[in-house]
C-alpha cells in the first residue's frame, strides 16, 4: 500500500513536472504565493492571494517583466498554508525546493513567518513579507513590505500627543506583536516625557525590577472584557487618556461592545487599533467604532488618481476573475494588501534592474534602493531590507472606511528599535 | 477459517512487514542518499511516519480499548515541547538576537535561562522527559477519569477539555514556552547540522525504526491475554469487571502508554518539521488525527497507519494543486469513507472481493448478461 502511494505521487511529481517543464519554455517565471486560504486566517489572506494574482495578470498584461532583453510571463505557484504552521514550512519547502519559484509571495501571522524562516534561508529564497509585525528581524532572505512599529505605533502616538492626549492604555492580545509593540511604546512614550503612571495596562518586572512586559494582554479569542474595560474607564476617569489596542480579529467585537456600553466614546477616550484595517471591516462591526482611529501606510480613501486606478482596475478584475470560490461583493482594498502589490513591483524593479532572477543579485538591487510610485505614495527599498513609505493616520467611518487626519511622508522602516529611545 | 489458512495468513503478514520495513529503513534512504528520491520528499514521508504514530495511538485508545480520547494531540506535542526545549538550547548564540538564550527568552527581557529550562541541554534528559512528562500528565489525568469510572461521550468531552487546557498554557508567553509562536529555527540536534541532507535522512530512519517498533509492540500486545481484556473492556465493560477485572487498571495502562507513544511521534516531528507551537495541541488536531483512523480503518494496527499516510499525503498534493478546493475534495472523501467503507480502506479488498469473484466467474443468469455486456 505505501509503496504504491509512493509510485503513484512519483508518476504524479513526474507528469507535473514535465507539464511545468513545458510551460517554462514559453518564457515565464515561476512565483510563489503562500497565504492560508483555509483555516482561521483565511478571511485575511484570501484578499492578498487575490491581490496578488491581480497584480500578475496586470504585469503580463503590460508585457511582463524583461530580463536580459526577454520578457517573462509571471507563472504564479498558489499553495494554501492552511492557518496551519509546520503546513507552512512544508509549502515553502515545496515551493523552493520542488518548484524551484524565483520568488514568494506570502505569510501574515509572526509564528508563519517564524516557521517558513530556516526553509527561506536554508535553500536561499526570498520571502515577502507584507503585515505590520513587531520587527527584532531582519534576514537577508526576506524582503519585509510590512510596516515596522516605527511606520505605525509611534507615529500614532506622535498624533495622540499632539492632539494633547497625556495618559495611554497600552491593551493587546498576547502574541510577539503586540508585546514587543507596547515595550517600544513604553520606551517611546517615557522619552517624550510621558510619566510611567501614565501609562496603564499593567507592568511585569524580572527580579532586578526591570520591566519586561508593559500593558493588558488577553488570550485569542478573548470574549470577555467587562474587567478591563471597567479598568480602562477608571483610567480614563481624568480625561486626556486614550486607548492603544493591539487586539487581534474577533477579540475585538467583544471588546467594543463593553467599552460602547460602559459610555466611553471616541471623544472621552479613544482607541487607535493597529490590527483593523478595512478589510477587517468587512467582519466586524463598523458603526460600533466610528470615530476610532486606525494608523496604516495605505488607506483606500486616499484621494490621488493613482489609488483610484488602483482600486477600480482591482474591483474590475474582480469581476471577471474566475479562480474558484473568490468573494466579489462588498470588497475593499487595504493596507497589507497595497503592501503586496508594492512588493510584486518592487521585485520585477529589482529583477529588471539586476538583469538576473538570481536571489543574491535581486537582494543587491533591493539594497542599492528602488522606488516604486503605488497607490499610497512612494515607496523606496532600504539596504536593511525593510521599505520606507508614507504613513496615515484615519478615523473610522461608519462605512468601515477611514477619513484621513493626517500623514507622514518618507518614513523610514527601522526593525530594531528596543533600546532605541532613551 | 481453519489453523493452516490462518497460519498461511500470518505468514503473509509477516512476510509484507519485512518488505514494507526494509523499503522504509533500507531502500528510501539509500534511494535519497542516491538523489533519486529528493530531500523534499523524504521529508514529508517521515512528517507522515510521525502522524502514523499518532494515529496508532489513537487507535489503541480507540479501536482496540473502546476509549476515544480527543486529546492525544497533547501528548504528540508535549513529547514534541519536550524535544523541542533540547533543540532549542543547541542554538546556541546563533538566534536572531545572538544571546546565549532563546529568542523568545530575550524578547520576554530575561538575561538569563530560567532555572527549569537548565537541564534540557543534555539530550539524555529531555528524551527522558518526551516519556516522563507526557506519561504523568495521563496517568494523573487517566487515574482521576478511570476512578470515577467516567466513559462513552463524557471521556471524550474531558480529553478534549484537557488538550484545550495545555494549548491555553502554551499560548501564554509567561509559561516561558514561547508562546503563540513557540520554538523554532533549530540548527542542530546532536551535533548535526539540519542543513545537512543527511540529518533528515537519519531522522527519517529512526522514525521508521520507531513505528516499526510500535507497530510490532502493539500487533504483539494483541495477541497477549492483556489484549483480550482490553478488547473485552471494549465490547462489555460491565461483564469484565463482574469477571473480577479491574477495569480501570487495564484503561489507565492502556492511556499511559497511547499518551507514550503520541509524544515519541511529536517527539520525532519536530525537528523533522522545524516548528512547535501551541496550536498542535488544539482539539481540532486531535480530530484530524481521529478521521485518520477512520479513513484507514478502526482496530487494524495497519489501517490507522495507511490512514495517517494517504490523508497527509493526499493534504500535501491537494493544497498544492487545488488550493482553492482541496478542503472540499477532503472532507467528500470521509463523507464517502464513513457512509459506503465503514471498515476505512483495509477494508476495500475484501469490499471488492465478491465483485472481482463476479466479474471472473459470472455464473449467475445475471453476472453472464452482464458479462455479456462488457464483452460487446
Amino acid at each position: 500500500m505505501i509503496t504504491k502511494f509512493g509510485k503513484l505521487l512519483g508518476v504524479g511529481a513526474l507528469a507535473l513536472g514535465a507539464l511545468l517543464g513545458t510551460a517554462r519554455a514559453a518564457d515565464t517565471v515561476k512565483v510563489g504565493v503562500l497565504h492560508s486560504l483555509s483555516g482561521t486566517m483565511a478571511i485575511s489572506e484570501t484578499s492578498l492571494r487575490d491581490v496578488l494574482l491581480f497584480t500578475f495578470d496586470e504585469i503580463n498584461a503590460a508585457g511582463g517583466i524583461k530580463v536580459g532583453g526577454k520578457s517573462y510571463k509571471i507563472e504564479p505557484v498558489v499553495v494554501d498554508g492552511a492557518s496551519n504552521w509546520p503546513l507552512f514550512a512544508e509549502k515553502a519547502k515545496q515551493l523552493l525546493e520542488q518548484d524551484k519559484v524565483a520568488v514568494t509571495f506570502g505569510c501574515w501571522t509572526s509564528v508563519s513567518r517564524k516557521s517558513v524562516l530556516p526553509v527561506f534561508e536554508k535553500n536561499n529564497g526570498l520571502l515577502f513579507y507584507p503585515v505590520q509585525y513587531e520587527g527584532e528581524e531582519e534576514s537577508q532572505n526576506v524582503a519585509y513590505t510590512a510596516e515596522a512599529v516605527n511606520q505605525q505605533a509611534t507615529p500614532a502616538v506622535d498624533y495622540l500627543l499632539e492632539q494633547g492626549y497625556t495618559k495611554f492604555y497600552l491593551l493587546g492580545s498576547d502574541y510577539v506583536y503586540p508585546q514587543t509593540t507596547n515595550l517600544v511604546l513604553l520606551e517611546y512614550l517615557l522619552s517624550k516625557g510621558v510619566p510611567i503612571e501614565n501609562i496603564g495596562g499593567g507592568f511585569r518586572k524580572d527580579e532586578s525590577g526591570k520591566i519586561i512586559s508593559a500593558g493588558k494582554y488577553t488570550p485569542f479569542g478573548h470574549t470577555d472584557y467587562q474587567q478591563i474595560v471597567a479598568e480602562i474607564k477608571q483610567f480614563a476617569a481624568g480625561g486626556g487618556a486614550a486607548v492603544i489596542s493591539t487586539l487581534n480579529g474577533d477579540t475585538n467585537v467583544p471588546f467594543f461592545k463593553e467599552y460602547a456600553a460602559s459610555g466611553l466614546t471616541a471623544d472621552t477616550c479613544p482607541v487607535v487599533s493597529f490590527s483593523i484595517s478595512e478589510d477587517e471591516f468587512r467582519g466586524l462591526p463598523a458603526d460600533q467604532l466610528v470615530g476610532q482611529l486606525g494608523c496604516w501606510t495605505y488607506f483606500q480613501s486616499i484621494n490621488t488618481p493613482a489609488n483610484k486606478k488602483f482600486v477600480s482596475d482591482f474591483k474590475a478584475w474582480l469581476a471577471k476573475s474566475t479562480v474558484p470560490g473568490i468573494v466579489k461583493e462588498g470588497r475593499v482594498t487595504c493596507s497589507p494588501m497595497v503592501l503586496s502589490y508594492n512588493g510584486v513591483y518592487l521585485w520585477k524593479a529589482a529583477v529588471e534592474k539586476a538583469g538576473t532572477f538570481d536571489v543574491d543579485a535581486v537582494r543587491e538591487a533591493w539594497k542599492s534602493g528602488i522606488s516604486f510610485d503605488g497607490p499610497a505614495g512612494k515607496v523606496t527599498t532600504q539596504p536593511n531590507m525593510h521599505l520606507t513609505k508614507n504613513v496615515y493616520i484615519g478615523e473610522t467611518k461608519s462605512d468601515g472606511q477611514f477619513k484621513i487626519l493626517q500623514s507622514f511622508d518618507n518614513v523610514y522602516g527601522e526593525p530594531w528599535l528596543k533600546g532605541k529611545f532613551k | 477459517m481453519n489453523d493452516s489458512s490462518s497460519s498461511s495468513r500470518a505468514r503473509l503478514e509477516i512476510i509484507a512487514i519485512a518488505v514494507i520495513a526494509t523499503l522504509l529503513i533500507v531502500v528510501i534512504p539509500v534511494l535519497n542518499a542516491q538523489g533519486v528520491i529528493s530531500n523534499f520528499h523524504l521529508n514529508l514521508w517521515g512528517k507522515y511516519l510521525c502522524y502514523a504514530l499518532l494515529a496508532i495511538s489513537v487507535d489503541l485508545l480507540w479501536g482496540h480499548t473502546g476509549l476515544l480520547s480527543l486529546g492525544q494531540a497533547l501528548f504528540f506535542a508535549l513529547g514534541g515541547y519536550m524535544h523541542g526545549m533540547y533543540l532549542m538550547r543547541m542554538i546556541g548564540d546563533l538566534g536572531q538576537h545572538k544571546q546565549p538564550i532563546p529568542d523568545f527568552l530575550v524578547f520576554l527581557g530575561w538575561t538569563k535561562l530560567p532555572a527549569f529550562w537548565e537541564p534540557f541541554d543534555s539530550f539524555g534528559f529531555a528524551l527522558a522527559m518526551v516519556f516522563v512528562l507526557p506519561g504523568i500528565v495521563a496517568l494523573i489525568f487517566g487515574f482521576l477519569a478511570f476512578r470515577s469510572r467516567i466513559k462513552g461521550v463524557y471521556f471524550s468531552i474531558l480529553t478534549q477539555a484537557l488538550t484545550y487546557a495545555g494549548a491555553l498554557i502554551f499560548f501564554r508567553n509567561n509559561t516561558l514556552m514561547g508562546g503563540n509562536n513557540g520554538f523554532t529555527d533549530f540548527k542542530f540536534i546532536l551535533g548535526f547540522d539540519f542543513r545537512d541532507p543527511a540529518t533528515p535522512r537519519w531522522l527519517f530512519i529512526a522514525t521508521a525504526v520507531t513505528l516499526l517498533l510500535v507497530f510490532l509492540g502493539c500487533r504483539w500486545l494483541h495477541t497477549t491475554k492483556f489484549g483480550l481484556v482490553q478488547r473485552a473492556v471494549r465490547d462489555g465493560e460491565n461483564r469484565v469487571l463482574f469477571s473480577g477485572y479491574a477495569s480501570a487498571h487495564y484503561k489507565l495502562f492502556v492511556f499511559v502508554l497511547a499518551a507514550i507513544i503520541a509524544a515519541v511521534g511529536g517527539a520525532l516531528y519536530v525537528p523533522q518539521v522545524g516548528i512547535i507551537n501551541p496550536s498542535e495541541m488544539t482539539p481540532d488536531k486531535s480530530l484530524e488525527a481521529v478521521v485518520w483512523v477512520a479513513v484507514g480503518g478502526r482496530a487494524t494496527l495497519i489501517g490507522p497507519i495507511i490512514g495517517a499516510i494517504s490523508v497527509n499525503a493526499l493534504k500535501s498534493w491537494a493544497t498544492r494543486a487545488i488550493p482553492d478546493l482541496w478542503l472540499v475534495l477532503l472532507g467528500g472523501l470521509f463523507i464517502l469513507v464513513v457512509l459506503f467503507l465503514p471498515g476505512g480502506l483495509v477494508s476495500l479488498p475484501k469490499r471488492l472481493a465478491p465483485l472481482w469473484q463476479k466479474f471472473r466467474r459470472p455464473s449467475a443468469p445475471a453476472a453472464e448478461s452482464a458479462g455479456k455486456a462488457a464483452k460487446q
